[in-house]
């Protein structure tokens, strides 16, 4: 059976601390917009951290959510798409062909995650970023939408790597340049086709939950979280 | 209008085609040189990236989407009522049919070419045409927007077929009256129209056929306009109301437009004796109904998302009831029913005038209504955190001037080269067809009345 990849998240252990954001960035050439576009809402963060207040002050909570593509088995993104260029993978994650997209933004409209980032101009690297650039990911022109693959160039570098060495691959194995750098672990990723792996384990949890489950979208991220939002009884 | 002789209709309706006075020349020039600076700011974007507009996340649709649904809508003026009149036999239609129709090829046009206007990579549009090529890849026909693509090609086909098959008669009787290149341009274009009795049963047996087609392809390319926005889970999109409402607002919009051409027309070509106060009293009329029909479609659209009370579909609700989008919705409600509904429902204000300052707030109105769709539902989607704001950059500002200046421009030209007005619908009860065609019943009691 072909694997399903999945994550977890567990919110009571992330401490908003934004190292996922940066490994991201670094992994995936995701391009700087500068202080300027940012405050345009140009800013392109394939994973981040949204910060939501609970109580007035002095008694105020703030509560961290990383937020991804949520690899939705139901995603809203995909029949949008006029070209395919957002389509669903038979590993299903939810594929981003570049080459493919004309830019309508009509997928960034419907994925209810806000998780779609558009290139509204040719990408650029501050020095000395552009010395970084990750030769095993494509970069985006102007024009078209990208978002996050679940670093979709470490799954294939694992899964080849596990061809050629006649084995399956390891639970564990793949990490995401966001779960790799987590230095709380919140995040595990794997197989959920495989009820034994760590990720499948998580996601049975009686904290798990999904994000915006109830539209139906059949999410492949997890959140585990103790009751405590809108005041629960352990806040 | 019995007092009026052929001749005479000849005489009246061929003088706008004589040669341009200078002020016609001066707002020809103005508007083309609107047009070069809309060009300009679409290159401006092309050139540098969609940056250069206002569109953001999470708004990644903005003015662009806004009108090519304001004037796919307006452009439901013409052929949507011409054929509607056209199969109630209604015969003050006449001399409106034409002026409206074309508003419906030029509006279409103009909306057709927003889809691409607002793509992050235009000059890939051609991947909607479904064609084997070296990519071996077809367009994804579950995406609305493919459905768009071949709904609004469709009704651009068919609102084209609908304007020259009965512009035949008149392109005709233009070469009788030309001479030396024009009659030659004019022949060619009148396809060898000679008026023989077979020609006009042939005539009108088509455009019964094209007045049947046309109305459901209108409706259709509405409907898959609002399909764009209900398809996808956005809140304030998500409704079964859409197709209706956007059917209805487009026809009410484009009614409205109507009447305005029809003025400016009126004004400008001297045609006081063709276009008359019953012509507007009348479609004044059909824009009261619309109007209230629009209004009931917004109160049971509202009134369904408030009783949901669904988190999301309330964030949107109240931005727009009393948030920061409140202003424009109630201009929006002033604009398309305070106003209008006075204006149009007692007899003493159902004036030229007053149609036409109904016909003006309504076109406001029904922009704003576009804008209020897309926009607000679009910047408060289901996550707070990510909730924006939208504000056009002097990019989509050149560009929608462009597209009024455009419309005047095509209009002004389109009225220098056939007679607005369809003459030989205004001397029908003169030509051969009702004793000619013995299969359609009603055509022979219209030519008869």
């Amino acid at each position: 059976m072909a694997h399903q990849w999945g994550m977890v998240i567990d919110l009571d252990r992330c401490t908003g601390c934004e190292a996922c954001v940066v490994a991201c960035r670094a992994e995936n050439n995701i391009s700087t917009v500068g202080e300027d576009q940012a405050a345009r809402g140009r800013a392109k963060h394939w994973i981040r951290v949204e910060r939501y207040y609970e109580g007035e002050f002095p008694d105020a909570r703030v509560k961290f959510m990383p937020v991804l593509c949520q690899q939705c088995d139901a995603a809203p993104c995909e029949p949008a798409c006029p070209t395919f260029a957002s389509y669903h993978t038979s590993e299903g994650l939810n594929g981003q062909i570049y080459n493919r997209c004309i830019g309508t933004r009509y997928c960034a409209n419907a994925c209810p995650y806000d998780v779609r980032f558009f290139n509204f101009y040719n990408p650029v690297w501050d020095k000395p970023l552009n010395l970084q650039l990750n030769p095993d990911v494509s970069v985006r022109e102007a024009g078209v939408m990208e978002k996050c693959t679940f670093c979709v160039q470490r799954i294939k570098a694992s899964e080849i790597q596990a061809e050629a060495e006649k084995r399956e691959v390891k639970d564990g194995e793949i990490q995401p340049a966001c779960v790799q750098s987590c230095p709380t672990r919140a995040m595990t990723f794997g197989d959920l086709s495989d009820p034994r792996s760590e990720v499948s384990r998580l996601a049975r949890s009686n904290r798990a939950t999904k994000l915006l489950g109830e539209l139906g979208t059949l999410p492949k991220v997890t959140y585990l979280q103790r009751d405590t939002w809108n005041g629960g009884e352990d806040s | 209008m019995a007092a009026k002789t052929p001749e005479q209709i000849n005489e009246d309706l061929l003088r706008p085609l004589s040669a341009p006075s200078v002020r016609y020349l001066i707002a020809f020039a103005c508007l083309a040189a609107i047009i070069i600076a809309a060009a300009f700011a679409f290159g401006w974007q092309v050139y540098h990236g969609l940056g250069v507009a206002g569109l953001r996340r999470p708004v990644f649709w903005g003015f662009y989407i806004t009108y090519f649904v304001f004037w796919i809508g307006l452009s439901h003026a013409g052929t949507l009522i011409s054929a509607i009149l056209r199969l109630a036999n209604a015969t003050w239609r006449r001399p409106v049919t034409r002026c409206a129709e074309v508003i419906t090829v030029f509006a279409l046009s103009i909306g057709a070419a927003f889809p691409v206007i607002h793509l992050g990579r235009p000059w890939l549009a051609f991947w909607l045409i479904p064609f084997p090529s070296e990519r071996g890849l077809w367009p994804n026909i579950r995406s609305p927007l493919l459905w768009d693509f071949f709904a609004i090609n469709t009704y651009l086909i068919s609102s084209v077929t609908f304007l020259l098959l009965p512009m035949l008669p008149d392109l005709a009787l233009v070469r009788d009256h030309a001479a030396g290149t024009k009659k030659k341009i004019y022949a060619a274009l009148a396809l060898g129209w000679r008026g023989t009795p077979d020609q006009w049963r042939r005539l009108e047996v088509a455009m019964h056929i094209m007045a049947v087609v046309v109305i459901p392809v209108a409706v259709s390319v509405h409907s898959i306009v609002s399909w764009d926005f209900a398809m996808a889970i956005v809140p304030g999109w998500h409704s079964t109301i859409f197709a209706p409402y956007f059917v209805a607002g487009a026809i009410f919009s484009g009614i409205a437009a109507l009447i305005i051409a029809m003025a400016i027309l009126r004004k400008c070509l001297h045609l006081e004796e063709y276009l008359q106060r019953a012509h507007f009293e009348n479609l004044g009329k059909l824009l009261l109904v619309m109007s209230l029909l629009w209004s009931y479609f917004v109160f049971a659209e509202r009134l369904t998302a408030w009783y949901g009370n669904n988190p999301s579909a309330m964030a949107v609700f109240w931005i727009t009831q009393t948030g920061s989008y409140s202003p424009l919705f109630w201009t929006m409600v002033v604009c398309n029913f305070a106003i209008p509904f006075p204006l149009l429902a007692i007899k003493k204000l159902r004036t030229i005038a007053g149609t036409v300052i109904a016909s003006c707030t309504v076109v406001v109105g029904m922009w704003l209504e576009r804008f209020l769709i897309i926009v607000p539902s679009l910047s408060h989607k289901y996550l707070p955190y990510n909730w924006g704001t939208y504000r056009p950059t002097w990019v989509e500002m050149t560009i929608t001037a462009g597209t009024f200046a455009g419309m005047g421009f095509l209009y002004m030209a389109f009225s220098k080269i056939v007679p607005i007005i369809s003459i030989w619908e205004l001397k029908e009860e003169q030509h051969l067809v009702p004793e000619h065609i013995p299969l359609l019943g009603e055509t022979a009691e219209e030519g008869a009345d």
